[in-house]
C-alpha cells in the first residue's frame, strides 16, 4: 500500500513537471523508468490516469521503444553497441567475458535484480569503440581491465555518478576540417544578419548556396524553408534532427558536442525566415549524455539575449529551443516518424504527402533538417551563399561530414568538398587494403575496390555520411548479417513488405551464411529485396535490402563460396525437429529419422 | 488421342481437405479438366503410388515424418510443384501449435484429456513422427508456384489451372485472391 501510494506520488511528480501534457509522454515514461527501473502495468495506469489518455495507448508507446521495459531490468542497464564496426573491435567477446563476471545471461537479468546485460543497434561511438551504454549513458574503448572494473562497481552498488569519469569520455576525433568545422563562428553572427538583411535576402542567400539536406536524401534545403514560410498558418515549427541512428554515422554527435551553438544559431535563423517562434532538438537516446550541457548552453543563448523572447533585443525575433530524448528506435529518424514521436506517440512514419513543410508537428508547417544542414545555414547566413557555393560540384555545393570508421588508422570526422573520391578519402584516413566500404550505412550501399574512384556527391555516390571500411580480412558476409539483423530489430511493423520482408531476408543471409545456400536462395534474395523497395511504406523498408542486393553484384563470391552445391536445401535441421519427438515416444525406429540420404532426394 | 495428357497428381500434406473440397468444386468443369490432364495419385484417384508427373498439387504443411516423405517424393517426380493453400504456403492453422512445446500438445491431448484410459503419449512405430513445428512445404523443398486462399476457391484454382495449362503467365484477378 505504502509502496504503490510513492510510486503514484513519484510519477504524479513527473508528470506535473511536465504540465501534464500526452505530447511529453516519451519524456514522461523515460523519467519514470529512470526512477522505477522498468515500466510496470501499474507504473503505465498511473500516467495514463495522470495524462488523462487511455492505459493502451500509454503501453503502445512502452512497447514501442527500445530503451524502455515493460519487463522488470537490473538497475544497472549494460547494452552493448553491435554495430559491425564493434564486432571489428571485438565487442562480442567483451559481452560474452561481461556477462560470465556478472553472473547473468546475455539478454537476462541477474536474479537479484541488480544488473542486465544485452545489446543494442550501433550507439555512433564507431571510432572509440568497442562501446555501450550504462543506463542510457556511451560508455567508449571498452577493454577486459575496464570491464573488471564495471563488475567490481556494479557489485559494490556504485552509483553512476562516482564511476571513473575516463569510461565515459567522449572525444570528437577531427580529423579534417573544412569550412564548417575550420572556420572560426562567432555566436549570434547569423542572427545578427537575418535581422539586419531579413529573411527574404537570407533565403535568396540559402537559393545561392544551393544547400541540400545532408540528413542523406539531399532535398534542397532553401526549397523547404520556402515551402513552410508559404504555408498557412500563425504557428510554424523548426526541428533539428539529431536522431543519427545510421549505423557507422557519428558526425552529428560531434556537432551537437562542440558546435551545438551553431546548430541552434542555424535554426533561430530557420525559425526567423520560416516564423516560426519553437524549436526542437530531437536528440537520439544513445547521446543522452549530452542533454545537460546542451541545456546550459542554451540557458546560455536566453541570458546573451541570442535565444528566447527579443532575441538582440528586438521584441519581434522570439525563438526558443526545446531539447526531445528519444528512446531507441531508428525509425524515428524518419522525419514523419520522428513528429510523432515529438508528439509523444510510437514512431509510426506518416503517410506522405501531405510533407511536414506543410503538417509536421501537431499538424503545424515543419522544417525539419539534420543538424549539418542547420550548422552549414548558420554559415551560409553569415558568409553568404556564393561563398559555400565555391566548393564542391554542380549539383552538390559546400562540404560533406563524413564519419570514418572500421578498418582505418584513424576513425574519426572528416570534412571534404564534394566531389572528392572514395580513394582520396582511404589514403587520408590510412585505409591500406580495403575490399569494400558500406557507404552512407546500411541503408547506404555497399561498394568494392572497383568503384573506389567514384566521388561522393548527389551526382555519383550520396551520403549521410557514414563511411565504413572493411579491409581483405573481413569477410563481407559478417557485415551483410549484421546489417540484416539490424533492420529486423528496427522495421517498426507498420506495414508488411517490411516487417515481413526484413525477417525472411534474416533468414536466408542467415542460412547462407551458416553454409546452408544455394542459388535458389540467391534468387529469392533478389526478388524479395525488389518487393521490399517498391512496396514498403518508408525508407526503412525500402533500402533495407541494399545490403544484400548490392553485394550480391558486387562480392558475389562471398556468396558463392558458402553455397551447396544442390539447387535446394531445407531451411531448418529436418532430423533435429524430430529430436523432441523422439524423446517423448522413446522411439528409435528407422521411421523415427530422417537421415541424410532420404534428404538428398530433397535436392534434386 | 495422339495429343498426350499431362499428368497432374495432388495429395494433402497436415491440411484439412478443404482445399481438395474446393478442387472438387470445379464441379462440371472438372470434365473439361479431365480432358485436358490425366490424374495420377490423388484423393480424387485414389491411387496411392506416385508415377512420374508433369503437375504436383500440394495442400498442407509439414508436420511429420510423412509428410516430409511424400513431400520428397512429389518433389522427385513432378516437374511443376505447387504449394495450394494457406497451410502449404505457411503452415496455416496447423501452426499455431509452433506457439507451444510439442510435449504440452501432446500431453493435452493424450495425457490430460477427460475420459482417457491408460493415458500416455502414443508411440506406435506405425504412427509418423511429429516434427517440433508445423513448417510451410517451401522450407522443404523448392515450390515453383503459389496459390493463395483458405481454401482457394474453385475459381482461383480453375483461373490459376487453365492459365499454367495454356503455358500464359499467372495473373489471378483481385476478387479472386483478396476476400475485403
Ligand atoms: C529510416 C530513416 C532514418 C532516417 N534517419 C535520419 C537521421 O538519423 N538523421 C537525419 O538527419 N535524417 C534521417 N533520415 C532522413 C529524414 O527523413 C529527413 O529526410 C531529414 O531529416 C531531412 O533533413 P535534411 O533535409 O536536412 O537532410 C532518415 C530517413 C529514414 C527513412
Ligand atoms: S517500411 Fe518498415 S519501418 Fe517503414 S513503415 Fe513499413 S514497417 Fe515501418
Ligand atoms: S488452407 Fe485452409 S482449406 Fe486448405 S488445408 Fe489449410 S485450413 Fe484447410
Amino acid at each position: 500500500m505504502a509502496e504503490s501510494s510513492t510510486l503514484a506520488q513519484t510519477i504524479r511528480d513527473i508528470v506535473q513537471r511536465h504540465q501534464k501534457l500526452p505530447t511529453r509522454l516519451l519524456q514522461i515514461l523515460r523519467e519514470v523508468q529512470d526512477r522505477l527501473t522498468w515500466l510496470s502495468t501499474e507504473a503505465i495506469n498511473v500516467v495514463a490516469e495522470e495524462l488523462g489518455i487511455s492505459p493502451a495507448k500509454v503501453r503502445s508507446v512502452a512497447e514501442f521503444y527500445s530503451f524502455l521495459y515493460t519487463a522488470p531490468r537490473g538497475s544497472y542497464d549494460i547494452l552493448f553497441s553491435d554495430n559491425i564496426t564493434d564486432r571489428m573491435l571485438g565487442n562480442r567477446e567483451l559481452l560474452h567475458y561481461l556477462a560470465d563476471r556478472l553472473g547473468v545471461a546475455i539478454n537476462g537479468t541477474r536474479a537479484d535484480g541488480r544488473v542486465s546485460v544485452g545489446t543494442t543497434s550501433c550507439t555512433g561511438m564507431c571510432d572509440q569503440g568497442p562501446a555501450a551504454l550504462v543506463n542510457g549513458y556511451a560508455l567508449t574503448r571498452l577493454t577486459k581491465p575496464r570491464l573488471d572494473r564495471i563488475v567490481e562497481l556494479v557489485n559494490a552498488k556504485t552509483p553512476l555518478e562516482q564511476w571513473p569519469r575516463e569510461f565515459f569520455e567522449v572525444v570528437s576525433n577531427i580529423r579534417r576540417a573544412d569550412i564548417l568545422l575550420g572556420r572560426h563562428f562567432a555566436d549570434g553572427a547569423a542572427l545578427r544578419a537575418v535581422l539586419k538583411r531579413g529573411p527574404e535576402a537570407i533565403l535568396e542567400e540559402m537559393v545561392k548556396s544551393g544547400l541540400r539536406g545532408q540528413g542523406g536524401a539531399g532535398f534542397k534545403s532553401a526549397a523547404k524553408w520556402q515551402s513552410c514560410r508559404n504555408a498557412p498558418g500563425e504557428v510554424k515549427y523548426v526541428v533539428c534532427n539529431a536522431d543519427e541512428g545510421e549505423p557507422g554515422t557519428f558526425k552529428d554527435r560531434v556537432l551537437m558536442q562542440d558546435y551545438a551553438d551553431l546548430v541552434f544559431e542555424g535554426m533561430t535563423v530557420c525559425g526567423r525566415v520560416i516564423g516560426a517562434r519553437q524549436g526542437f532538438v530531437y536528440l537520439r537516446g544513445e547521446y543522452r549524455y549530452m542533454v545537460d550541457a546542451l541545456k546550459a548552453t542554451l540557458q546560455r543563448r536566453r541570458e546573451a539575449g541570442l535565444l528566447g523572447a527579443a532575441i538582440l533585443g528586438d521584441a519581434s525575433f522570439e525563438f526558443d529551443i526545446d531539447i526531445h530524448l528519444g528512446a531507441g528506435a531508428y525509425v524515428c529518424g524518419e522525419e514523419s516518424a520522428l513528429i510523432e514521436s515529438l508528439e509523444g506517440k510510437h514512431g509510426v512514419p506518416r503517410i506522405r504527402p501531405p510533407f511536414p513543410t506543410t503538417h509536421g508537428y501537431l499538424n503545424k508547417p515543419t522544417v525539419v533538417n539534420n543538424v549539418e544542414t542547420f550548422a552549414s545555414a548558420a554559415k551560409i547566413a553569415v558568409e553568404g551563399g556564393n561563398w559555400f557555393a565555391s566548393r564542391g560540384t554542380a549539383e552538390s555545393k559546400g562540404t560533406k561530414l563524413l564519419s570514418l570508421s572500421g578498418d582505418c588508422e584513424r576513425p574519426g570526422i572528416y570534412e571534404y568538398p564534394f566531389g572528392v573520391t572514395v580513394r582520396q578519402v582511404l589514403e587520408d584516413c590510412g585505409a591500406r587494403d580495403a575490399q569494400g566500404i558500406q557507404m552512407a550505412g546500411p541503408a547506404g550501399h555497399m561498394i568494392s575496390a572497383k568503384l573506389f574512384d567514384r566521388r561522393i556527391c548527389f551526382e555519383d555516390l550520396a551520403t549521410g555520411g557514414s563511411f565504413m571500411v572493411f579491409d581483405q580480412r573481413r569477410d563481407i558476409l559478417d557485415g551483410i548479417r549484421n546489417f540484416a539483423h539490424f533492420f529486423v530489430h528496427e522495421s517498426c511493423g507498420f506495414c508488411t513488405p517490411c516487417r515481413v520482408g526484413t525477417s525472411l531476408m534474416r533468414d536466408l543471409v542467415d542460412k547462407v551464411h551458416t553454409g546452408h545456400g544455394t542459388r535458389a536462395d540467391l534468387e529469392e534474395m533478389r526478388k524479395l529485396g525488389q518487393i521490399m523497395r517498391v512496396a514498403s511504406h518508408c525508407g526503412l523498408g525500402q533500402t533495407a535490402p541494399n545490403p544484400v542486393l548490392d553485394s550480391l553484384d558486387q562480392f558475389p563470391e562471398s556468396y558463392e563460396r558458402r553455397l551447396r552445391s544442390t539447387a535446394f536445401e531445407p531451411a531448418f535441421d529436418m532430423n533435429a525437429a524430430l529430436e523432441q519427438a523422439r524423446w517423448l515416444t522413446g522411439r528409435t525406429d528407422p521411421d523415427a529419422y530422417l537421415d541424410e540420404e532420404i534428404l538428398s532426394r530433397a535436392m534434386p | 488421342m495422339i495429343e498426350s495428357k499431362l499428368k497432374v497428381a495432388t495429395c494433402s500434406l497436415c491440411g484439412c481437405f478443404g482445399c481438395h473440397m474446393s478442387l472438387l468444386d470445379l464441379d462440371e468443369r472438372l470434365f473439361d479438366l479431365a480432358e485436358k490432364v490425366e490424374f495420377d495419385r490423388s484423393p480424387l484417384t485414389d491411387l496411392k503410388e506416385l508415377g512420374e508427373c508433369d503437375i504436383g498439387i500440394i495442400e498442407g504443411g509439414i508436420a511429420n515424418v510423412e509428410n516430409v516423405h511424400t513431400l520428397l517424393e512429389f518433389r522427385a517426380r513432378c516437374k511443376i510443384l505447387i504449394a495450394m493453400g494457406a497451410c502449404a504456403i505457411s503452415g496455416g492453422i496447423p501452426a499455431m501449435r509452433n506457439h507451444y512445446e510439442l510435449k504440452d500438445c501432446l500431453e493435452e491431448s493424450y495425457t490430460r484429456g477427460i475420459g482417457l484410459v491408460d493415458a500416455q503419449i502414443p508411440n506406435d512405430p506405425e504412427i509418423p513422427l511429429l516434427l517440433d513445428q508445423v513448417h510451410p512445404i517451401h522450407e522443404v523443398v523448392k515450390i515453383d508456384y503459389f496459390l493463395p486462399g483458405c481454401p482457394p476457391s474453385a475459381d482461383t484454382i480453375w483461373t490459376f489451372v487453365t492459365q499454367l495449362l495454356a503455358g500464359q503467365p499467372i495473373a489471378l484477378p483481385y476478387t479472386q485472391i483478396h476476400y475485403d
